[in-house]
């Protein structure tokens, strides 16, 4: 049997569905006994909705004041110390696992494989390098534990329906006071998470100003799609940085992907390479995005982009 | 704050585009041009803006790998960085083995404060930083976006999938850095040649009594599947047809 602790990732509110998917990677690996664990200062209501994935045996609580906000610093040692009765420690490879799962492999002495994209067995995987333009297959040692982040973008979400047991553990690990919370300024809107959106209006530099970019919310806003922008439009101020898609942004996988004035740098299709359909707005109809979008249409993005939102829906 | 350690990988050129070898053994270096890690750069451009806004700060570049190594740290002095060490290797290093080497470079040299990019556009890893400051045993302040020294104290603003994060962090800590922290400076003549003069160490992970693990063997690289290019509509009332009969509007 493979054991697999999966670390949940959670806003003290919602379970982030990147959670959701991490189980359906571990799904993949034959004869996985699956537990979820969520950190928190009071992990009651995100202990409940993990317990729901359907496919998770067990639901762990760790519950304590220092858990309030997810300090890698903070959670890495304590996740250490559940490690112990796993052979597999998985996160999701967004800016929370990214920060804390490489602490965990260092702390167990072990190697991590980042970004798994597929299950070959329970220790084989794939994963992409140079900004997924070769894939290599990794076989991690078996006889150690394995400690890996989860490319979301690659695996749905799993269904709910499950009714795992919740236990609450109190873990008497020693937590270091070097690092401390301040605060966030986050980017909240009442449009859908662009991590895990089904549909994503996504801007470039051509949108020439912040101001501009409100056309495509204005578009979002009719098709419920979250926002999305290349690294040259946030760069250039238009777009904030939680908006960036790409190598060095979020890699999405939505079911449409609509690239306005986006020329198709590689590190950008990078992001977007697992869109189930790329719609592509662009001036310039040598843009490398034409050579992957499934629609492409040449012309002016001013004149495009409202043109389209009024035909929508009418 | 007395001295700034920044870490340097050397990386197939941000501007090169990677082929796999058809036998599925690795990808097509033979040739290849190599520079600095982009967000090494950014990392090391950080340490010297401390640098020039404090007193008598050392701005230490270390690297790991083969020989011609040197010439990516020689582009860190010529940057401005006093003094360079290469751990030099032939053998692939994983990114334990890298955080493990600079630990012991850590201990030699007690920075206040050490810098690396986020990831290396090689291997897009992003681990090295994180695995640092746990077996450092200090702070990590990953994905930097902004970082204010306060004393013996750092306050780094981090961008995260959210938006931005703030974090209180003693010194010493491991930051990790992002694009966005600042536009590393370019590297003038002058400079390149000023370089050539600065001290740059090479020492062996034998001599710092470290063997390189390897836990992750590579067992084939492929090229990934190509998307096929699709149809280009004409207008916007084919775009609107093609996308109703895809059920997509």
């Amino acid at each position: 049997m493979n054991k697999v602790l999966i670390i949940g990732e959670h806003d003290g509110k919602a379970l982030n569905p990147a959670t959701s998917k991490c189980v359906t990677c571990a799904n993949t690996i034959p004869d996985a006994d699956i537990t979820i664990a969520v950190f928190g200062a009071d992990t009651a209501k995100v202990a409940a909705q993990a317990a729901a994935v359907a496919g998770v045996k067990a639901v762990l609580r760790v519950d304590r004041p220092e858990n309030e906000h997810p300090l890698a610093a903070i959670f890495a040692p304590q996740v250490a110390a559940l490690a112990a009765d796993y052979s597999h420690i998985f996160g999701p490879s967004t800016s929370f696992g990214k920060d804390l799962m490489p602490r965990v492999a260092a702390l167990l002495g072990v190697a991590q494989v980042s970004d798994l994209m597929a299950v070959e067995n329970a220790y084989r995987f794939r994963r992409p390098i140079y900004a997924g333009n070769a894939i290599i297959t990794v076989e991690a040692d078996a006889s150690r534990k394995l400690v890996a982040t989860v490319r979301v973008a690659s695996f749905e979400a799993a269904a709910t329906g499950g009714s795992a047991a919740i236990e609450s553990k109190a873990l008497t690990v020693a937590l270091p006071s070097h690092t401390r919370y301040v605060g966030a300024r986050s980017g909240s809107t009442d449009r859908p998470d662009l991590q895990t959106a089904s549909r994503v209006v996504s801007g470039g530099r051509a949108l020439g100003s912040a101001e501009n970019f409100k056309m495509l919310f204005s578009l979002a806003d009719k098709i419920g799609a979250a926002v999305g922008a290349s690294r040259a439009a946030v760069d250039a101020g238009y777009a904030p940085n939680e908006m960036q898609v790409g190598q060095t942004g979020k890699i999405i996988s939505p079911e449409m992907y609509i690239a306005v004035g986006i020329s198709g740098a590689i590190q950008h299709l990078t992001g977007i390479k697992d869109a189930r359909t790329i719609v592509a707005i662009n001036k310039d109809a040598e843009a490398p995005i034409f050579e992957v979008a499934d629609v492409g249409l040449v012309g002016d993005l001013f004149k495009i982009v409202p043109e389209l939102e009024g035909m929508i829906g009418t | 704050m007395q001295k700034i350690m920044v870490c340097i990988k050397r990386v197939v050129d941000y501007n090169v585009r990677i082929r796999v070898k058809a036998d599925s053994s690795g990808v097509m270096l033979d040739g290849v041009k190599m520079s600095v890690n982009p967000f090494d750069e950014i990392a090391l451009e950080e340490a010297l803006r401390i640098k020039e806004r404090g007193s008598n700060i050392e701005v230490l570049a270390v690297s790991i790998g083969v020989a011609d190594t040197q010439q990516q740290l020689r582009t860190a002095l010529a940057m401005g960085a006093d003094r360079a060490i290469l751990v030099q290797t032939d053998a692939p290093v994983e990114s334990l083995t890298a955080a493990q080497v600079f630990l012991a470079l850590a201990k030699k040299e007690n920075p206040d404060l050490i810098f690396l990019g986020k990831q290396a556009i090689d291997d897009d890893a992003n681990q090295t930083g994180q695995m640092l400051a746990a077996i450092w045993e200090r702070p990590q302040a990953t994905y930097a976006s902004k970082v204010e020294i306060n004393g013996d104290k750092a306050a780094v603003t981090r961008e995260v999938d959210a938006g931005l994060e703030t974090i209180e962090v003693d010194l010493p800590a491991v930051i990790t850095v992002d694009l966005r922290l600042n536009e590393p400076r370019y590297v003038k003549l002058p400079d390149i040649m000023k370089a050539k003069k600065k001290p740059l160490d090479v020492t062996s992970l034998d001599a710092l009594g470290i063997s390189a693990g390897q836990f992750l063997k590579t067992v084939k690289t492929e090229p990934p599947a190509q998307r096929q290019k699709g149809i280009m509509v004409k207008d916007v009332p084919e775009l609107v047809g093609v996308l109703k009969k895809k059920g997509l509007i």
